[in-house]
């Protein structure tokens, strides 16, 4: 079970019993602690070694694991749990997980980019199992019998003599305050308790009860409230405004003014509201009117220096066949909004023992608490963030920013935790969004259709201005009296790429070049937004597969089948097409079927999507009537975890594809609420069918953002086969569908 | 002063008039379950019983609930065990972050409780005002068909 975490290290002592802890290391030493000239450990043991930074067995019966890594929504307490409870031959409900808290757990990063499975649950795999081998040493001495002789049953360790002790009676000393081997085999899967079964979510029960507890929701005594007063324009300035008057305002306790930040806390939430907007009213900025609007971004990327032309892939083809035939595409991705259900929190306490404790349900609790000490002037140990669950994020929002703006409003308050939540507006209209991207695709092919040369170009502004410890990507940071600026992002490079990610295709082409015109120009503000790139290029590779197979007259299926080599994706692709029974199916008037397929950054989770859409030409509206996914993700530890997953990202990113693009003028986001910014509802949601491929022993894959771009290209691909037309610019709107269909040729 | 019964005990709150309900019950009260979600009634995250209908608990000022009944996500347990519906959404393992689940929970125990056999549509209809991000809408349908069954 996930216990909430105790709120100072003496509590965590006295919850564990422990008076050795091995502290988190600061971010500046986490890579150099994994020193080259150290053999290579599994997952995140390699950048935290130690195994009691991992696992701790106490007296009262129970296991703590402590990861870096942070429920968001998508189970992984829950599967690490899984991989623990089995690996050591105890109960499942004897885990104790502390996740996310600085001060206490080992640095993982950030939780993101699908690699909690890869390199946290690997490395709960390996430390428990070499736990589990120490425990074993200690109690055959302790029995004095062979280890050979010894089996465990829920933490009892029983020899053949019928001798036993239990793990928690076992005196350990020192003994797990060591570095890992990694040399200690994980079960195989046949002896398997836990993982490969769905287990229920840990955090679920509790949060149906109405038991849990989300960030927004915590409650520390004295809690005062905050809130901000955002500039109109992303390179506003505070000219004026009339403090004194919010500060006469019913529970104002203080304005807080520092150059253009511009923030007020009060004794209640109401009240601090009521005097933000007292402040708003009557504050007079500068204002810059120099946005491109929503209409002009794909002319502004085309036509705006880059800061970097990245050769993704250079591939020349070495025959000299030439081709018959060259077709282009051009395709477009809007910005898109994280838009979480909730808006963003953070309750800051600026302690007497000048350490600023956070809660907050920041992704990156160890880079944004150096950002926030540098945000300060204190030094980075004085800041703790704690992780605290919030709504789902899907990528970088405004979680590490709420956690900034709280801590920049209790810094004024010694003693007092401030707690700040956004409104939606300020959610909707600050926040980074996953960056507009125009990509061109390109192909020569010969007499049959197939491709000789693939050629896709991208041009895109950045997808990654996480916090990583530099205060200049935390929003308020630069509205500072001295402000700091925002680093020039860069691109992240192989093999997960970003702006390029999933920008190399997987198919085998004899000749294959990807070209990335990196912009690091912001007009709007962006960040890591689900699948980075991924979303858009896969929707531009798997559309435009489907454009070359009409043009050879091949069923798109076939088509893609006759350029993939790897069989694990050669699979994906035949279940997903089996299951909606692709052979079978039979065209029907104003219907059609498409299908997408991708492995996530070409090294995570496979998935391939079919659905079926009916359009109604008068309308322009999509109903989109059944979809179905396939998943194979290595060996599964939770299946129903990874089929909340695809179903999710599926669903989310028809959302994205039907409804979704931040619109903006020359000056203003415009999308600023639900109603500016719709998102697919129930009555809009298709029956989802996912089918998930089992590769027990294979490694851990990533799964959470492997659904995004398949279903993108599948959606658009079925709504060329029911209306002849080609739709490359997302979201696919009843206006532009209509627009399309009457213009009767591409759009 | 506003007096009115929460989860079937009655309480006082001597906010001013105008403060939003759910301020009064998350902050005031605290209970965990009402969230805020976007302050204009828009999501449903807010959403409570009053007198038996959901209620956007975000735009309703306490003094609009004087006197009335108001049951949230806590106050729906039978007891100390999950309602039917609770117990439903476990089953189904029907979210993914949570944050919505208690408004969905509020809304389709509101469905349930005129329309007990709701269909599929009909359920879909019902919560077509809850938002939900994480893409956990088939999950929420099928517990809601799962409860309505075991009624």
């Amino acid at each position: 079970m996930q216990r909430s975490l105790p709120a100072t290290r003496r509590g965590f002592l006295k919850a564990t019993g422990y008076l050795s802890l091995a502290f988190a290391i600061p971010l500046d030493n986490a890579l150099s602690q994994a020193a080259n000239t150290k053999p290579r450990l599994p997952g995140d043991l390699n950048t935290n070694r130690k195994l009691s930074a991992w696992l701790r067995v106490n007296s009262d019966q129970t296991v703590t694991l402590l990861v870096g890594k942070v429920e968001l929504g998508q189970g992984i307490l829950t599967a690490v749990s899984q991989i623990c409870a089995d690996e050591l031959d105890i109960d499942f409900k004897r885990v104790q997980v502390i996740s996310g808290d600085t001060a206490l757990v080992p640095n993982e990063g950030v939780t993101a980019g699908s690699f909690s499975m890869p390199y946290c649950a690997t490395a709960v795999q390996y430390a428990s199992a070499e736990v589990r081998s120490i425990l074993l040493e200690l109690a055959a001495r302790k029995l004095n019998q062979p280890v050979a002789s010894l089996s465990v049953q829920d933490g009892v360790v029983v020899a053949g003599n019928g001798a036993r002790i239990a793990y928690w009676d076992l005196v350990l000393g020192e003994s797990l305050n060591r570095e890992a081997t990694g040399t200690i085999k994980p079960k195989s899967s046949q002896h398997h308790q836990y993982i490969g079964k769905s287990v229920p979510r840990i955090d679920l029960t509790p949060k149906i009860l109405g038991e849990a507890k989300f960030v927004q929701e915590h409650r520390p005594p004295g809690l005062l409230f905050g809130h901000l007063v955002r500039p109109p324009t992303y390179a506003a300035k505070l000219l004026s405004v009339n403090v004194a008057r919010a500060e006469k305002m019913p529970g104002v306790i203080r304005v807080v003014r520092n150059g253009s930040f511009l923030g007020v806390i009060a004794r209640r939430e109401e009240q601090a509201l009521a005097a933000a907007q007292a402040l708003n009213a009557s504050a007079k900025w500068q204002i810059e009117k120099k946005l491109p609007t929503h209409e002009g971004i794909f002319d502004w990327l085309r036509n705006t220096k880059p800061n970097r032309v990245i050769e993704t892939k250079v591939q020349p083809r070495t025959s000299t066949e030439p081709a018959v035939k060259t077709i282009d595409a051009t395709y477009h991705r809007p910005y898109h909004m994280h838009a979480s259900i909730g808006t963003s929190a953070a309750i800051a306490t600026m302690g007497l023992d000048g350490v600023m404790l956070i809660q907050t349900h920041s992704q990156s609790v160890f880079e944004t608490s150096v950002a926030i000490a540098k945000m300060l002037g204190l030094d980075p140990s004085k800041v703790r963030c704690q992780h605290m669950q919030g709504a789902g994020c899907y990528g970088h929002n405004m979680a590490d920013d709420a956690a900034a703006d709280a801590a920049l409003l209790a810094i004024a308050v010694p003693g007092q935790p401030v707690r700040l939540q956004y409104t939606r507006e300020q959610e909707h209209q600050w926040e980074p969004y996953g960056s507009a991207m125009v990509i061109r695709t390109q192909a020569g092919v010969d007499a049959n259709g197939n491709v000789l040369d693939w050629d896709l170009q991208i041009w895109s502004t950045p997808h990654g201005t996480r916090p990583g410890g530099e205060p200049g990507n935390l929003l308020s940071a630069r509205y500072l009296e001295k402000p700091f600026t925002q680093p020039v992002p860069t691109n992240g490079g192989p093999p997960n790429y970003a702006a390029d990610r999933n920008g190399i295709a997987l198919y085998d082409f004899a000749g294959h070049r990807v070209l990335t015109h990196f912009i690091t120009d912001m007009p709007v503000r962006v960040s890591s937004t689900r699948g980075l790139g991924a979303y858009a290029n896969v929707f531009a590779i798997e559309s435009f597969m489907d454009e070359l197979a009409t043009a050879a007259h091949v069923d798109p299926l076939t088509y893609r089948l006759r350029f993939l080599k790897d069989e694990r994706a050669r699979d994906v692709l035949q279940k997903a097409a089996d299951a909606f029974g692709w052979n079978s199916w039979k065209k029907a008037p104003h219907r059609g079927r498409g299908i997408g397929f991708a492995r996530y950054k070409n090294i995570a989770g496979y998935c391939a999507v079919a659905l079926e859409v009916e359009v109604n030409p008068r309308s322009g509206r999509i109903r989109v009537l059944r979809a179905v996914a396939s998943a194979d993700t290595g060996h599964i530890v939770n299946p129903d975890g990874v089929s909340n997953q695809i179903e999710g990202g599926l669903i989310q990113s028809l959302s994205w594809s039907l409804k979704e693009e931040v619109k903006f003028d020359d000056t203003h986001i415009l999308s600023t609420d639900w109603a500016s910014y719709p998102i697919l509802t129930f009555s809009e949601i298709p029956p989802v069918e996912v089918v998930l491929i089992d590769r027990p022993g294979a490694p851990f894959l990533g799964t959470g953002e492997a659904s995004q771009g398949p279903t993108s290209a599948a959606l658009a691909n079925a709504v060329f086969d029911a209306t002849g037309v080609r739709f490359r610019r997302l979201p696919l709107t009843p206006e532009r569908i209509k627009q399309g269909l009457s213009n009767k040729g591409q759009a | 002063m506003v007096q009115f019964t929460l989860n079937g005990q009655p309480v006082r709150s001597l906010v001013p008039n105008a403060t939003p309900l759910l301020n009064v019950l998350a902050h005031d009260l605290q209970i965990n379950g009402p969230k805020f979600g976007c302050g204009k009634a828009q999501c449903s995250a807010c959403l409570v019983m009053v007198d038996g209908n959901p209620t956007k608990s975000c735009v309703t000022p306490v003094s609009s609930v004087a006197g009335r009944s108001i049951t949230t996500l806590v106050g729906m347990k039978e007891g100390d065990k999950p309602s039917r519906l609770q117990q439903a959404f476990i089953d189904e393992q029907a979210a993914q972050c949570g944050y919505c689940t208690s408004g969905m929970i509020v809304q389709a125990q509101a469905l349930l409780d005129r329309n007990p056999r709701p269909s599929d549509a009909e359920v879909r209809a019902a919560l077509d005002g809850n938002l939900c991000r994480c893409g956990a809408h088939n999950r929420i349908v099928r517990a809601v068909l799962r409860a309505a069954q075991g009624a």
